[in-house]
């Protein structure tokens, strides 16, 4: 049955009363109106319960209007969607909406966990720390799962989010932060002196606190009815965001905002983000976020129909909305009478008006005769009402006690400005005694604050420092502001007289609702030392969760300095970090999620490998063929078939993603000497070589060959995942370390499409692919040539004579263009000779088999000496790690270096990562003598085989080890060999 | 943060990456009474609060290394110059 909306208030309200819009709250069939947040629909329905607190499971209610809300987290939408911790007050209402309260079990007004109340002597700060102490073991399995299941809040949907989110980048030169009069008013200001302006605002309309206010601006009416003007008639460069939340400032003038684009729409619509990231470059901003109003704290105050006056205000005016029938306004300012005064226009009744203030109020007393309300100068002491306010004891200050009917309390202890953004880059705020508030410090540069966020009081105050600090941002980037239509504001304010607790008896008296923590709770931690507002927090949990005690943080410093004899000036507050509000983690994702999360890469002819069939595997962002398996073939059975058919025909690989980098000047040799271990000055025009590169502190960093296609060019690979980090380092080199060598240095990996041609017939292949009169016989091409030459009909091709594989190999390579072309022609020209492809695990287990080092090896742990390199490093010239490199502990043949593993049984697979014991030691650290690094079948020795580092391994070939694998649970015996399993002389490669 | 770099002008700083400090030299290689400065070089660094010359790669720009002056306290660039000198 559909409510009857029985709290709206006709006719008031900048709602559309006209259009009835349904909802579901727990089930409940609900009603409300466009321009509704899920709160004042609630409100209007006359639900005022909507959730239980995180420790007791207090009943709780609505406090605020705003996205400082502490009570009112639910979750909302279902499925995939449902979002857990929303804040009620800024859902923006649509039709079909559904929203569940959060922490309660079996329902909302039975919740059995609030015996927990019953416990809370023991659930005070620290309790975590003191009573779960003991046995330590069963915090993990008994007391945290406990926890966790009675406190807590929502929770999230388990499955993948099913909408998109976006980021996106803007430049302006002004950014105001806030649309309500200051924010208006300093974006109209500094466009109209021709900057470019963005504005932003959290709320779903412009106006801010002109919203919720009646009174006139401009001499136009601001009563409830009245639309929000625009900034003159949009001016020609301000970019509004509405529904847009600038959550952190960073430095450089860099701030993020993140855009609810579609959380206001059951379902994002077709190829729209549900939200948007935006990075906006500003060369000035502007914070005009307003102010937030402050709770007094004192006993049950957190039950459901305590609010905030301005709050109240708002529900009133803005949403046409009685938050009660019956209310009693409880404030230590003037300002807060405008609570009273708004409730009886809109007909409905005010009890009293309870002043704390020892001196009292004339104007209250006024207010009070014109409303009808008794004015009471006292305090409240007590609220009674399970599931909302029913009564309210009054202490007057004669010591007297009375009791008022009602069901709204409307509170206010004065106004924090929202200084939040001021401090994202350490700006430290300021106590302003008179005002009784921290107000902005020192500023980040280029921000400038306004309006009620810097503490001004009135619309004409903060109309006139907006439009100040709008015509002050412009001038500073170069624009000439018209003089200020608006007076300069009085800022003689009467010095506020906080009130900030009231002490009470028995009842619990809340400073931070969210995370149930208690006056007692500050006392408790002052009472144990703690100081400082950041500990406190930290211990007693005051300010954390999804409102960042925005409506506690001060209350629960002031409290802080009275327990400990302090002035609050010098207490300070806690310091206020990204985000100004939750963020959700897929707006700071974006697009980059799943497959998605980095680019992916392809090789030239990654086309033809999916036609064969080929299994893919990600390396360094490449696709690579991993294998090609054929039909009925185990994933063992296609390496073996590969590897064998490459060793008895020919096979081709891609290699086309390694690094390859081209280095050309007259310095070129000279330079490559000093980045590799070995000499370069020395190759041959039409040489290759192998070299290894040292990091600066003498271990490995990358290896490959290097080229000489000309006396002042050469071509050098590096390993695939080291490919950009190699390239920086050459650059870092060449214009750091040895700028006056005459080099440059270039990235050419995506230029080239190279292909591994190996086996004993890959002479034949690659002789058919040449244009006619171009002799590549052992004479004329031998080990380790390379040159270019023309292939199927005049395409240049630079071919290389290295193997990885150990057999009679070529590496060749044309521009990318040509390189589905020519991976088809290699096929073609081989197939007489029984070419098959061979994908990178093939060509593991031919590399494992030849005992060549690779990523496995290469491992940022290992150095020359190691990898069985220690000879290759130069004693006569310079380069990059030689003089760390030689370092006695570096080179001492106890480290653990490069071996062969045999094991005993040749069908055991002896593990990577296993660690080497001695036969018949126990596998524990102390007896830990090296580890097993990479690990293959061997189809050629029919064993499996592996590679290991290993304590003074060169001279231990013959021994045998216990290889041991504890993760995987298995041990067994192996043999330690040279790591050349295969043909160790290469005399294959030579033929 | 924003760098301006010499070459490609005002840049995120999700274009660049950070190596250190750009005042460490590196010592002779060849000279084997060098042990000590070496070791400085790789390992020690000092950790000023304050303006700050360190090294700054553009790699998704230039790909120029960069000498960067920063203040440390406050994040301020003070300065932006190639790390090649004469350039």
């Amino acid at each position: 049955m559909a409510g009857r909306q029985t709290n709206r208030l006709r006719g008031h309200g900048l709602v559309d009363q006209g259009t009835t819009v349904s909802f579901r709250f727990d089930g409940q069939q609900l009603t409300g109106h466009p321009g509704d947040t899920l709160a004042s629909a609630l409100l209007a329905n006359g639900i005022r319960l909507v959730g239980r607190s995180f420790k007791y499971h207090r009943p709780r209610g609505i406090l605020t209007a705003g996205s400082e809300e502490p009570n009112a987290l639910v979750e909302l939408r279902q499925g995939a969607r449902r979002e857990p911790n929303t804040r009620a007050t800024t859902i923006e209402l649509y039709d079909g909406l559904e929203a569940a309260s959060q922490n309660r079990w079996p329902s909302l007004k039975a919740d059995l966990l609030s015996l927990n109340q019953l416990a809370a002597p023991l659930l005070g700060a620290g309790f975590y720390y003191k009573t779960f102490m003991w046995p330590a073991a069963f915090w993990e399995k008994l007391y945290e799962p406990m926890i966790r299941r009675a406190a807590g809040l929502g929770y999230p949907s388990k499955q993948a989010d099913p909408d998109s989110y976006e980021k996106t980048n803007a430049f302006c030169d002004v950014l105001v932060i806030g649309a309500g009069p200051a924010g208006l008013s300093a974006a109209l200001a500094a466009a109209k002196a021709g900057a470019r302006v963005i504005l932003c605002d959290e709320d779903f309309a412009l106006g801010g606190r002109l919203l919720s206010e009646r009174g006139d601006v401009d001499g136009e009416s601001g009563a409830p009815g009245r639309r929000p003007r625009r900034p003159n008639s949009s001016p020609p460069d301000c970019r509004i965001l509405r529904r847009t939340t600038v959550f952190g400032a960073y430095d450089g003038g860099v701030y993020a905002a993140v855009e609810r684009v579609s959380d206001h729409l059951p379902v994002p619509p077709e190829h729209a983000p549900r939200q948007r990231l935006w990075r906006i470059v500003a060369k000035q901003a502007i914070v005009c976020a307003g102010a937030f109003e402050r709770p007094i704290v004192f006993g049950d105050n957190d039950r459901p129909g305590v609010m905030l006056a301005g709050a109240v205000r708002t529900y009133v005016n803005r949403f046409g909305v009685a938050p009660g029938q019956n209310a009693v306004i409880f404030a230590d300012n003037d300002a807060a009478l405008r609570t009273a005064t708004d409730l009886a226009d809109a007909g409905l009744t005010v009890q009293a008006i309870v002043d704390p203030r020892p001196q009292g109020s004339a104007a209250a007393e006024q207010v009070a005769a014109g409303t009808g309300a008794l004015y009471l100068r006292g305090v409240i002491e007590k609220v009674r009402g399970a599931h909302g306010v029913r009564v309210v004891g009054v202490r007057d200050n004669q010591g007297g006690t009375r009791t008022i009917k009602c069901d709204l309390l409307a509170i206010s202890g004065g106004w924090n400005p929202a200084l939040n953004l001021t401090t994202h880059l350490g700006g430290k705020p300021r106590w302003d005694d008179s005002r009784a508030c921290l107000v902005p410090g020192d500023l980040p540069a280029g921000m400038r604050v306004a309006g009620a966020a810097v503490g001004e009081v009135s619309t004409e105050a903060c109309l006139a420092s907006g439009e100040a600090a709008g015509a002050g941002a412009a001038r500073d980037c170069g624009f000439s502001p018209s003089a200020p239509s608006r007076p300069a504001p009085d800022r003689q304010i009467a010095p506020a007289t906080p009130v900030w607790q009231v002490e009470t008896g028995r009842g619990k008296a809340f400073v931070d609702s969210q995370n149930d923590v208690a006056v007692s709770d500050v006392k408790l931690a002052a009472r144990e030392g703690f100081r400082v507002p950041d500990h406190v927090k930290r211990y007693t949990t005051l300010g954390m969760a999804t409102d960042q005690g925005k409506t506690s943080n001060l209350n629960g410093a002031a409290i802080l300095a009275e327990a400990t004899g302090r002035y609050l000036g010098a207490v300070g507050s806690t310091t206020f970090r990204p985000p100004y509000t939750p963020v959700s983690i897929g707006a700071l994702a974006g697009h980059h999620r799943g497959t998605d999360f980095r680019p992916t890469r392809l090789t030239p002819s990654h086309r033809w490998a999916e036609e064969q069939g080929a299994v893919f595997v990600e390396v360094g962002m490449w696709m690579r063929a991993l294998m090609f398996p054929r039909p009925e073939e185990s994933a063992q059975e296609t390496v073996n078939r590969e590897v064998a058919n490459t060793r008895a025909h020919v096979g081709v690989c891609d290699v086309s993603t390694l690094g390859k980098i081209d280095v050309q000047g007259t310095d070129a040799a000279a330079f490559l000497d000093k980045v590799y271990i070995n000499g370069f000055s020395k190759l041959a025009v039409g040489k290759a070589r192998y070299g290894l590169m040292l990091r600066e502190d003498g271990f490995a960093m990358d290896d490959g060959t290097t080229a000489r296609l000309a006396e002042d060019h050469f071509y050098m690979t590096t390993t695939t995942a080291n490919a950009v980090r190699v390239s920086q380092h050459l650059e870092f080199c060449q214009e750091v370390l040895w700028p006056e060598l005459d080099v440059q240095t270039v990235s050419a990996t995506e230029q080239w499409a190279q292909y591994a041609v190996a086996g004993p017939n890959a002479r034949a292949v690659i002789a058919a692919l040449l244009d006619s009169g171009q002799d590549i016989s052992n004479d004329a091409f031998p080990y380790m040539a390379c040159g270019t030459f023309k292939i199927c009909g005049g395409v240049p091709a630079r071919l290389f004579r290295l193997s990885f594989s150990g057999e009679l190999a070529y590496e060749i390579g044309v521009p990318a263009r040509y390189g589905d072309g020519l991976i088809r022609a290699i096929m073609d020209a081989g197939a007489a000779h029984g070419i098959a492809p061979y994908g990178t695990e093939a060509l593991g287990v031919m590399r494992i088999e030849k005992g060549h080092a690779a990523g496995p090896e290469l491992n940022g742990q290992t150095t020359a000496h190691d990898l069985g390199l220690g000879r290759m490093m130069s004693k006569k010239k310079d380069f990059v790690g030689r003089f760390l490199g030689e370092r006695e502990a570096l080179n001492e043949p106890a480290r653990a270096a490069l071996v062969g593993l045999k094991p005993l049984d040749p069908k055991v697979r002896v593990s990577a990562g296993a660690h080497l014991v001695p036969k018949g030691a126990d596998a524990v650290a102390a007896n830990d003598q090296g580890y097993v690094t990479s690990q293959a079948y061997s189809p050629e020795l029919k064993s499996f085989v592996a590679l290991a580092m290993l304590s003074n391994g060169p001279a231990r070939h013959g021994e045998v080890l216990k290889v041991c694998d504890p993760l995987r649970g298995s041990e067994t015996l192996a043999e330690v060999c040279s790591p050349h399993f295969v043909d160790p002389d290469g005399e294959r490669l030579r033929v | 943060m924003r760098i301006t770099c010499p070459y490609c002008g005002e840049r995120a700083l999700d274009e660049f990456t950070y190596r250190g400090d750009a005042t460490v030299k590196r010592p002779d290689s060849l000279d084997e009474n060098t042990a000590e400065a070496w070791v400085d070089y790789v390992y020690l660094r000092d950790n000023p609060a304050g303006p700050h010359k360190e090294l700054w790669h553009h790699g998704a720009g230039c790909h120029a290394w960069l000498e960067v002056t920063r203040d440390t306290v406050t994040h301020e660039i003070l300065d932006v110059a190639f790390a090649r000198k004469g350039c």
